[in-house]
């Protein structure tokens, strides 16, 4: 039996899963807003500046 | 197909960095938009740029003092990832499509891998954990943490962040100094190389194709191989810009799913697929899987 062909689609199910949980974790502790803070002010790293 | 998949590549950049005031007046955009993730490697301090990058968001809930597991960026990437895999990376990253036009310039004997290509493909994930993990959360310690991968290697960060913005605000460019030109160094090297090597920072570099490529196996896009059908003519694999076997399109973390190989197959045995999975089986033990072929 062909693990990735039984299993593709309830993995992919998964990861699906874990990335809107992941998502709604990280809205409910705050992260959105780091994460929004972060990108509207110039990365001087980024630009290497900084 | 070519021609599809470079058209999807521009109209995404272009949307995805279509602030054009930005462009005008050396600032960036401070909207809401900046709440989500674009799925490619686009700097979030490019000047038109109305998304966020995910390895900069990632970089920065990793820097934030005491350790959180950065489940915004996560998020973003699982969902990503789980619905394209490196599809991404074929056809919505904008550096992608930098080193893509490059490559068609014709200078060099093109070659699709550098010499010892099978050590050297690791050299993402090693970006990947050291930069982007280790050097964002410990390496760095203190107050004042960076994003280490965008800091000291992130071409796109060079190329559409710090050459616009430099270009059009003076006090930026009055502070650039040898950091600056580290990160232009590593920027004209790659874009050189583009010109030879088929998209060699997607092969060896780019932590965000290695996390992409994990996915691979079972994103919901997928190009299907009907090997049943298949007359090994090896068409397919003449075809991959990024040389791989017919056995590991789609497979492999390396594919990036430019959908070539569908294009090049004279028997139409390849295509572009998104499996449904029922969870009922047939009689014999097979599966019953719905197909939905889109090319």
């Amino acid at each position: 039996m062909n693990f990735w062909k039984t299993c593709k689609g309830y993995a992919c199910l998964l990861g699906m899963f874990a990335g809107v949980l992941f998502l709604g974790l990280g809205v409910w502790q705050g992260q959105h807003e780091d994460i929004w803070k972060k990108a509207v002010m110039i990365c001087l790293e980024c630009i290497g500046i900084g | 197909m070519k021609k599809l998949r470079l058209g999807v590549q521009l109209i995404f950049t272009i949307v995805t960095n279509g602030y054009v005031y930005g462009f005008l007046q050396g600032k960036i955009y401070q909207g809401n938009l900046k709440y989500v993730c674009v799925p490619g490697l686009n700097c979030y301090s490019c000047p038109g740029a109305v998304g966020s990058c995910p390895l900069g968001a990632l970089q920065a809930l990793l820097n934030q003092r005491g350790f959180q597991v950065p489940f915004g960026a996560l998020g973003f990437l699982f969902l990503f990832g789980s619905f394209l895999g490196r599809f991404v990376c074929g056809w919505l990253c904008p550096f992608g499509l930098v080193q893509d036009l490059l490559h068609k310039i014709p200078l060099f004997r093109k070659r699709k891998r550098l010499p010892f290509h099978r050590v050297l493909k690791y050299g993402k994930y090693v970006v990947l954990v050291l930069l982007v993990f280790v050097g964002s959360s410990f390496l760095f310690g203190g107050f004042a943490k960076f994003p280490a991968f965008c800091k000291f290697l992130c071409p796109s960060g060079t190329l559409l962040g710090a050459l616009p913005l430099l270009g059009s605000n003076e006090v930026l460019r009055s502070q650039a100094g040898g950091l600056f030109f580290w990160k232009l160094g590593v920027l004209l090297f790659l874009l050189l190389l583009s010109v030879k090597v088929y998209r060699p920072f997607c092969q060896y570099l780019c932590p965000l194709g290695a996390i992409y490529g994990w996915f691979n196996r079972f994103s919901l896009v997928q190009i299907h191989w009907e090997e049943e059908r298949c007359t090994s003519c090896g068409a397919c694999e003449r075809a991959c810009p990024v040389g791989l076997a017919v056995e590991e399109i789609s497979r492999s973390p390396e594919c990036i799913r430019c959908g070539r190989c569908v294009g090049a197959c004279p028997g139409k045995c390849l295509h572009f697929s998104a499996i449904v999975r029922r969870e009922q089986e047939q009689p014999g033990g097979r599966d019953n899987c719905t197909e939905i072929n889109n090319s």
